[in-house]
Formats: structure tokens, sequence, C-alpha cells
């Protein structure tokens, strides 16, 4: 198999997403099934080809640099799980 | 009544046959009825809907009603709609309402459309079946032990269930195309950038498009009309001019080549879908197109390709998901490190997690050259056949997918598996091509789809393609007359 469990344990610790103990082998089964799946890839000679990233290869447009938005911050507080003051609130970063 | 076109119900507004109230609460009496055992919706928006009916009523009683004022849509749950309930299927937006609508949304409610409610998808629109929602699964509503395909499941059953006479979808890899296919409906996945992808939640964003889902390629003309256009607000939006995507709706195919590209007619294939298909094929010819063999010699790259770049964009776009300004957030946080992997942990499901972490090893140093960025150049080789292609021939035909609706709960143990459906739709996302999928047959008592795809812009060819088809078969009527009740 491509990856092992702890490479999976290590993938999902900087995805910062939680995988409880009792399923890291199937997401290490599937994931590897899937990289395995993805390997067909190394066969495509690709020298000398450009990677291509939009389709349509259009070139990122720009805007002027002005404010087009109002302050809306109680509004989308609204969905927001805890604030306080206007601020979103976190546990305790600095000690 | 919920047999209508959109259509239809323009023309009986306007000539006052019934009321926009009338057509839409028989809608949200049929789904009322009907949806528990489809569960196409996971939002009615009934309340809201009976407002904006009873103005279009008014404006059509002062005439000064737009053409489809009044006509009832469901939207999927992925684009945004301002104080309602807006999930993309997942857990981690189980509590959120929109502060905003998706310009897709603006834009129906500026046509006077009257939202019926959000559809029912696979989670983030990860999936090809449906069943990875939060919100259960959607039944096939030509067999309620089926999947209806997805990501655009709920849209996809909800139109062919007649609970809406048209819906909303997007499509990254086959998401408004499969499950067009699985529910005997037209679904058109157009041009990369053609309609705005403002405020629709993000999977891949160089691979997600909306769509119209309805019965016919009319109705998808329509919508087109309506959802088509350069938005400011997304910056990959094309600026080209739209055109009335009705107009060429009866144009003679007359000389038109289509091609048979070998690969979408290879193994794997269900023999019965494979004839359908030849059999469609041979109206075309009647009607005056001729057959072409291509070849699309990089197909098999699509696959893997796809299951790199849109992991790797959706791990990116699902950053956002923190628990800190919106969505879900765990109880009792330990510290911000715990706050977020937890949050992110419960909020997301398998699927979702699966492609995240698959899209964050692809994207890691050491990693990136091997798989992301030799997945874009073979992107490019994929974009080079079509383009290849398209110096031969005016469309590209073949199945939609590969089989007909699955049962339930039969392929989501084994993603690799699940990925497979997606075989002839996934390139065209890809090149960021347009593709259409109309209803061409039955087998085992299931729908089949034809896919057509066309060259970049070509929406109003693909959908005269596809009107010219259904002016000339009955597919596209038969198979809603045979789906739920």
């Amino acid at each position: 198999m491509p990856l092992d469990e702890n490479q999976v344990n290590n993938i999902a610790q900087l995805a910062h997403i939680e995988i409880n103990p009792e399923d890291i082998s199937h997401y290490t089964r599937d994931i590897s099934n899937i990289l395995d799946m993805v390997k067909q890839l190394e066969q495509a000679s690709t020298t000398d080809i450009e990677p291509l990233s939009n389709p349509l290869e259009q070139i990122q447009r720009l805007r002027a640099d002005v404010v087009t938005e109002s302050n809306q911050r109680d509004k989308l507080q609204e969905n927001a799980p805890l604030t306080e003051k206007g601020l979103f609130l976190v546990p305790k970063v600095i000690e | 009544m919920h047999r209508k076109t959109l259509a239809d119900i323009a023309l009986g507004l306007e000539k006052k046959e019934f009321s926009s109230v009338e057509i839409t609460t028989s809608f949200f009496e049929r789904i009322k009825q009907l949806d528990p055992d489809i569960n196409s919706f996971i939002t009615v928006t009934d309340e809201q809907a009976l407002i904006k009916a009873k103005l279009a009523d008014k404006q059509r009683a002062n005439n000064t009603a737009s053409p489809l004022a009044g006509v009832p849509i469901a939207h999927k749950d992925i684009f945004c709609t301002e104080g309602v309930k807006t999930t993309c299927g997942s857990k981690m937006l189980d509590n959120f309402l929109s502060p905003y609508n998706a310009t897709v949304i603006e834009k129906c409610e500026a046509a006077g459309l009257v939202m019926l409610g959000k559809t029912n998808m696979d989670e983030f629109a990860m999936g090809s079946s449906n069943e990875t929602s939060f919100y259960g699964p959607v039944h096939n509503p030509h067999n309620l032990n089926c999947v209806p395909g997805g990501s655009s499941g709920g849209s996809a059953a909800a139109v062919a269930a007649g609970f809406a006479p048209a819906a909303t979808g997007t499509d990254t890899g086959g998401s408004i195309r499969q499950p067009a296919a699985f529910c005997g409906i037209t679904g058109l996945k157009p041009t990369y950038g053609r309609i705005s992808r403002w405020g629709m939640i993000a999977f891949a964003s160089s691979l997600d498009q909306a769509g119209p889902m309805t019965q016919n390629a009319e109705d998808a003309a329509l919508l087109m009309n309506v959802m088509a256009g350069f938005d400011p607000k997304d910056s990959t939006s094309s600026d080209k001019p739209t055109e009335d995507y009705t107009a060429k709706l009866n144009v003679s195919l007359k000389g038109k080549k289509i091609g048979l590209p070998r690969q979408f007619f290879s193994q794997g294939l269900d023999p019965a879908i494979e004839q359908s298909v030849r059999d469609a094929l041979t109206v075309y010819e009647k009607l005056g197109a001729t057959l072409v063999d291509i070849e699309l010699p990089n197909a098999d790259l699509a696959t893997p390709a796809y299951y790199v770049i849109a992991p790797a964009e959706c791990s990116s776009n699902l950053s956002r998901f923190d628990g800190v300004r919106f969505g879900h957030r765990c109880e009792n946080p330990a510290n911000l490190a715990d706050l977020y992997s937890r949050s992110r942990g419960e909020g997301f499901g398998d699927e979702v997690k699966r492609r995240i972490l698959v899209g964050t090893y692809v994207l890691s140093a050491g990693f990136y050259d091997a798989y992301y960025l030799q997945a874009q150049k073979a992107r490019r080789l994929i974009k080079n056949d079509y383009l290849n292609a398209f110096e031969q021939v005016d469309f590209i035909a073949g199945p939609t997918a590969p089989s007909t609706a699955f049962s339930l709960n039969n392929e989501i143990e084994d993603p690799v598996a699940m990925y497979l459906n997606d075989i002839y739709t996934i390139a065209v996302n890809l090149a960021g091509l347009p593709a259409l999928s109309i209803p061409c047959g039955i087998a085992s008592k299931l729908p089949v789809g034809l896919q057509l795809i066309g060259n970049y812009f070509s929406e109003a060819d693909l959908l005269n393609a596809g009107h010219q088809f259904q002016q000339n078969t009955d597919w596209h009527t038969q198979l809603l007359a045979q789906s739920v009740r």
C-alpha cells in the first residue's frame, strides 16, 4: 500500500481533521486505493507539456482597489458559533 | 399539472389558465404527499414561495410580468439563498442561514421564478449517488431501491418525480449529467465560466459549473437565458456575450458531424446502454447528421487526473470551515488546534474527509510535482484531444454513464468503484467544455442518458441537437410518465 496508518495520521494533522482511531485503517485502505488508481498518471508522457490550471487559460481579472462592500459585521456574525462585542471567540491562544 | 414544462407553465400563466399561486401550491401538495419516499428536498420554502407567487400573479394582472414570472423552480442546496438554510448536504452547514444570494439565485429571482425549496445533494457535491448527504440518500423516482445519481441527485429526482418543473444543479465531474441520465431528465453542463460561481459553495473551483436540469432541451434553453452571463463578482466568469439559447432550437442538423470516440464504447459499458445509445445515434443520422469514428487517446487519464486535481482544490476550498466564523463547532475545545480538528472531524462526512486528505497529500512538499503538476499536464493532454476532435466534428456523442442507476448501498463502500461512474463525464470538466445529457432509452426499466459534448460556448448548438432529438423521439416524455405515480 502506498500509505501506512502513521502517514494518514500525519496528513490528517496537516489538514486539521480529527479521525477516530478505529477509522484510521479504513481511511488508510481507501486513500491507498485512490493513490493506486491515480498512479496511472505516471504512464502519461508529459515532457514539454505545460500544466493546465484554468481550462480556458483565462488570466486572473483584477478589479479597481476600491471599497465595494458595506459593513455587515452584525449580519455576518449571526452565523458565528461564538462572538463577543463584534469579535469571533476562540479558545485562549496565548497564556 | 405536475408534468407541465417551464414553457407550458409560462404559457398557462400568460393566458391566465391558472395562477402562480395555484400551480405553486399544487407542487407543494405533491412534495408533501410523495417526497417522504424520495427525500429530494432538504428545505421546502413554502411561505416565501407563496409571497413570490402572489407578486407574480399581480404582475401578470398588470401585464408587467417577465416571461418566466410565477414559474416554480427548485435549487440545489449548494447555492446560497439569503435567510434560507444552505447546507451543501453537510452537517458542517446544518445551522447555516446564508447572509446573501448566489448570483444564480439573484438572476432566477429577478426573472420572477418562484423557489420551491433547496434540493438534497451529495455532501459538498462529492459523490455520484447522493448517498454521502448528511440528510440521507435520495431515492430514484423510477425505482426507490436505486440511487438517483449525484451529486445533484435531489434536483434530478425532484424534476423526475414532478415535484418541480425544473431545477438548478452544479457539475464538477458529471454531477448534472449523470443524475439527469439516471433519472430520465435533461441536464446541461455549460462551458466553464458561462454561469457565475458567486455564492455557489466551492468544491473544485477550476471545474465547478452550474447548469439547468429540466424535462427537455427547450426548458434548459429557457433557463440558460436566465442563468448565463458575465458576473464581475466571479473572477473566472466569462465576459463573452451570451446569446438567446432558444434561437437555434429548430435549426436543421443536416450536415452536422457527430464524433463517436472509440474510448466511450469500450470495456465496462453495459451492452444494453450501448444499444440504446447506438439506436439514438441512428435518429441523428435520419436527421441528416453524419457519424464519424474518432479517437480521444488520453481518455484513460481523465479519472486519475481528476482525482488529484479535484481533491487538491477541495482541500484548499474547504479549509474555510474552521468552526470559528460559521458552520459546525465542537463542544468544549481544549485549545485552538482541538477546535479546528474536532469541528472538522465532526462536521464533515467520510467522503469529504477522504478527499481533503487525498488533496492535502498530493499538495504536500515532495509529492506536488509527481501528483499535482503531473495531473495538470495530463489535463492539457485531455483538452488537446478534444480540441483536435473538434477540428473534425461538431459534437462528440456517447453514453452519459457506463451503467443505469445502481442499487442503494451498493458502491459507497468502495470509493474507487464509485469514481468510475464518471468516466464519460469527467474529461469534459477538465477541458472546461459544455455537454448535454438527454434521455435516449430504457435498460432494465431504468433510464439511459445520451451525452453530447460540444466545443467551447456551443450551448445553443447542443440544445439545438437535444431539441431536434426530442422533436423526433418521445423518450423524454415516456420516461417521465413511467416515473413515480
